[in-house]
């Protein structure tokens, strides 16, 4: 059951990614597309609430996109966005948190940002890449390796962001402020 | 929490969150059983109509639009270069997909985020032998609208505080004030909850 | 009456507060004392936020430790920073949402709502956005929220120390009109002149227990 304090770190965390989706691109000089930070929330919820916790996190966030709100990166919303090309990776942040909490709750308790890493980069990008490259291969009519190749420019942002996830993950936890997941 | 929702007096904006939800769904299935290029002729012309009916003003619902069609066509462009074969089918298929985001895009358009909402916590009464806590889901969408403004502000900050130190310092170190932050946050919104007797045992059918 | 027998309270291996016993009877009570005297642990054990690590806590004769839940009904909490007891989106869903967790009736609530909001002048906000209001309308709400209970007793923990002068202003005459029992915790000396009691903490034990006309001029005495 859902504990008073679950509900609130869910939707808090809901509420970050939001957050984080509100402003503005992040530009790395040596990137050819700027990094958005809002799948760094999608690992962040993973690494630090769980699966359970982060991946309701991820899908109020999603339920309030279908709502309507303009809670995406560059402002956009509802449920047109949700079935355009894109849609398919935004309907992955739900599981990409579920998979990092997962993960994280079996291989990666402690503050290692290696470990850390790992689990950020398979559930934060393989997981929410699996949901997103078929969805578009769906939308834009095109194979699933074309598909595949067309995504193939924003991975090296999304490793740096797994990155960034991992060591903010483990200060937190050094930190020792974290509520312990009770499952 | 206005989101999208564009106000204009017509028949398309008082129907229920349920029907449009419900006739999407419908539309979007009918069309994709139907070849590609007679779905794209369907959706497309029920999307017009409805457009006409729901009185917004084109200019706006097009600017939606433009992001996933620009990147349709991009994509469209590249498969026609390298893969050269097919490209009508290609061309129905995203003519298809772009009319359904158009129908997608004219509800979101035409139902308040509060009607949607409405409709959610309704769907979520209805998945409770599945063990979905309606009363829970919806406390928690309505404190995510509550703090979206809240920590959009501290996002800002952290942004703020790499721009002034310069983005190739340690963005991460930059996050963790931020999730300290949020976790007590966490800690007080709890405890006010408490105090004002929220019980999360109940599973909000009345009594 | 909430009364205090023999309450000690650690945090792991750091105790808070030591062996209070304490009864309270007046309407106004102040809590001073400095950072980390105790004095915001003592607070929220007054409606069972917190429960002893021994001793015992009641209110009207209940066991925090026992009957949390009707504890809760019978005192209500103003925290200090009004930011992180606004729940709900909108200022009337909040008023409302203690109510609807009571399982009171949706017109009863309604009712309610309108004459708490009445009372405070935050009629015009009833459908607006709560986080767009000032730092003082919201602890304003955030006291709404929490009187829409009609609770017999109401803790208020510093609720006025992240307030502008002016909001400060309202407030202290908020409580000070109040006709419940309330205890303040606070710093601020001069809003507790006219009360009936003022307890100060330091170290978790009660230095000074006393008329604020004796009790503030002894606690200003002690900072040096």
């Amino acid at each position: 059951m859902l504990s008073t304090r679950d509900l609130v770190l869910s939707a808090l965390f809901a509420a970050l990614v939001a957050g984080l989706g509100m402003a503005p691109p992040i530009p790395l000089g040596f990137l050819p597309v700027p990094i958005t930070a809002q799948s760094l929330g999608v690992m962040l919820a993973g690494a630090l609430l769980g699966a359970k916790r982060g991946g309701l996190a991820l899908l109020l966030f999603v339920l309030l996109v279908a709502a309507g709100l303009p809670l995406l990166a560059g402002g956009r919303g509802g449920v047109g966005v949700l079935m355009g090309p894109s849609g398919g990776f935004v309907l992955a942040f739900p599981v990409g948190a579920f998979v990092t909490g997962l993960l994280a709750e079996r291989f990666a308790t402690g503050a290692n940002p290696i470990r850390l890493f790992a689990v950020c980069a398979i559930g934060g990008i393989l997981a929410v890449y699996a949901g997103g490259i078929p969805w578009l291969s769906v939308v834009a009519g095109m194979p699933l390796e074309k598909a595949a190749l067309a995504v193939m420019a924003f991975i090296p942002g999304d490793f740096i962001k797994a990155g960034i996830a991992a060591f903010a993950a483990a200060a937190v936890r050094r930190a020792g402020v974290l509520p312990t997941a009770h499952a | 929490m206005l989101g999208l929702y564009l106000h204009r007096d017509s028949a398309v904006h008082r129907l229920g969150a349920g029907v449009k939800m419900g006739g999407l769904l419908a539309a979007t299935l009918v069309v994709l059983a139907l070849p590609g290029a007679l779905g794209a002729l369907a959706a497309g012309l029920l999307g017009l109509g409805l457009l006409v009916a729901a009185k917004l003003p084109v200019g706006r619902v097009l600017r939606e639009l433009r992001a996933p069609v620009v990147m349709l066509t991009l994509l469209f462009g590249c498969q026609a270069l390298l893969a050269g074969t097919g490209w009508a089918e290609t061309l129905a298929a995203v003519t298809r997909f772009a009319a359904l985001i158009l129908l997608a895009t004219l509800m979101t358009l035409t139902t308040k985020v509060a009607d949607m909402v409405d409709l959610f916590e309704r769907l979520f009464s209805a998945l409770r032998p599945l063990g979905v806590n309606p009363a829970k889901m919806a406390l928690m969408l309505a404190l995510t609208i509550r703090f979206i403004p809240l920590l959009a502000e501290q996002v800002r900050e952290v942004r703020m505080a790499q721009q002034a130190r310069g983005v190739e310092r340690n963005i991460a170190a930059l996050f963790v004030p931020l999730l300290v932050k949020i976790l007590r946050l966490a800690d007080d919104l709890t405890a006010a909850l408490d105090a004002r007797g929220y019980d999360p045992t109940d599973d909000g059918r009345h009594t | 009456m909430i009364e205090l027998r023999a309450v000690t309270h650690a945090y792991g291996d750091r105790a808070v507060l030591r062996d209070l016993s304490l009864s309270i009877r007046e309407r106004r009570v102040a809590i001073l004392g400095g950072n980390g005297s105790g004095k915001s642990t003592l607070a929220r054990m007054l409606n069972g936020l917190i429960v002893p690590s021994s001793g015992v806590v009641t209110v009207d004769g209940l066991d925090t430790r026992t009957d949390g839940r009707a504890v809760r009904q019978r005192v209500g909490f103003v925290f200090q920073n009004p930011d992180v007891q606004i729940v709900y989106p909108t200022v009337e869903e909040d008023v409302g949402f203690g109510l609807k967790a009571r399982k009171v009736a949706k017109d009863e609530i309604a009712r309610r709502v309108t004459t708490v909001l009445d009372r405070y002048n935050l009629t015009r906000y009833r459908h607006q956005p709560a986080h767009q209001m000032s730092g003082g309308e919201k602890q304003l709400l955030a006291i709404a929220g929490v009187l829409v209970l009609e609770p017999a007793h109401v803790v208020f923990d510093e609720p006025t120390t992240l307030l502008d002068l002016r909001n400060r202003r309202t407030v202290i005459q908020v409580i000070r009109e109040l006709p419940q029992k309330a205890v303040v915790v606070t710093h601020d000396l001069d809003m507790v002149m006219d009360f009936d009691r003022a307890l100060v903490l330091e170290e978790g034990r009660i230095v000074i227990d006393d008329v604020p006309a004796v009790a503030v001029p002894a606690y200003v005495a002690r900072l040096g």
